[in-house]
């Protein structure tokens, strides 16, 4: 059984919210645990916050959409914005000791605890596509 | 109603703030640098947060706990942590920030760790 849902959201704060909501009732539909949308509303939380500010940085005419898809083994999100794209290795660790008290840079880090693999691409007519996948057993 | 109610009380000369909701990026973030800010501008420099009530948290909000952190030790107070929820537990630690953060699980412990 496959089950899919698309949405796109406006270049704002409130769409990191619109995007866990959507999750949420999306992992619900299937049948996921809670502990499961948990880890999955905080990914697509920190996905679509760095869509949105570091993506389309703001530009409400640029979309972050969003793609849930789970196929009863593999549930998988999928982020993509209309930005310059971006290299995630040119984000410094922030868990090395000279890194801790900085006020941002943990977003993919989450993203990695909470979801089982995360793919990185640069889209042809651009934008960045970032796939997180979550197996389900 | 906002994403986080922020209610403040005296314990001496440490001042408790009681959070309530959620601590994301947007709101809930602002509201705790604001609360914060508020009370160093007062003078108030000895900070427990109680993260009891505290039912969800971003990498924003963990950034802000450091932001409140560092404004706090930068005015020579000290800010610790109270009553950490199993889930904000485990993001310090995948932060390793448990190693930066004084936390605690009862508040009178916590009150008199500052003198």
């Amino acid at each position: 059984m496959h089950e899919i849902r698309e949405i796109s959201l406006a270049s704002r704060l409130e769409s990191v919210d619109e995007a866990a909501i959507a999750a949420d009732e999306f992992g619900k539909k299937v049948g996921l645990p809670d502990e499961f949308i948990y880890a999955v509303d905080l990914a697509v939380r920190e996905s679509v916050a760095n869509a949105v500010k570091h993506g389309n940085k703001f530009d409400e005419a640029k979309p972050v959409e969003v793609t849930f898809a789970d196929t009863g083994e593999v549930f998988e999100v999928t982020v993509r914005d209309y930005g310059s794209g971006f290299n995630p290795d040119d984000v410094p660790d922030p868990t090395d000791p000279e890194n801790l008290l900085k006020a941002n840079g943990r977003g993919i880090l989450f993203m990695n605890s909470f979801m089982d693999s995360i793919e990185w691409g640069n889209a042809d007519d651009g934008g960045l596509i970032v796939k997180m996948t979550k197996k389900r057993l | 109603m906002s994403d986080l109610n922020i209610s403040e009380r005296q314990a001496g000369d440490v001042t408790v703030l009681d959070l309530n909701g959620k601590v994301t990026i947007g709101e809930g973030s602002v509201a705790l640098r604001n609360a914060i800010r508020r009370l160093l501008g007062e003078g108030k420099n000895k900070i427990l947060l109680n993260l009891a009530s505290v039912g969800y948290i971003d990498s924003s909000g963990i950034g802000e706990l450091v932001s409140s952190f560092t404004a706090v030790k930068k005015e020579g107070g000290t800010l610790k942590l109270l009553s950490l929820t199993q889930k904000i537990q485990d993001l310090l630690a995948i932060t390793k920030l448990l190693t930066v953060f004084d936390t605690f699980d009862d508040e009178a412990s916590a009150l008199s760790s500052f003198n």
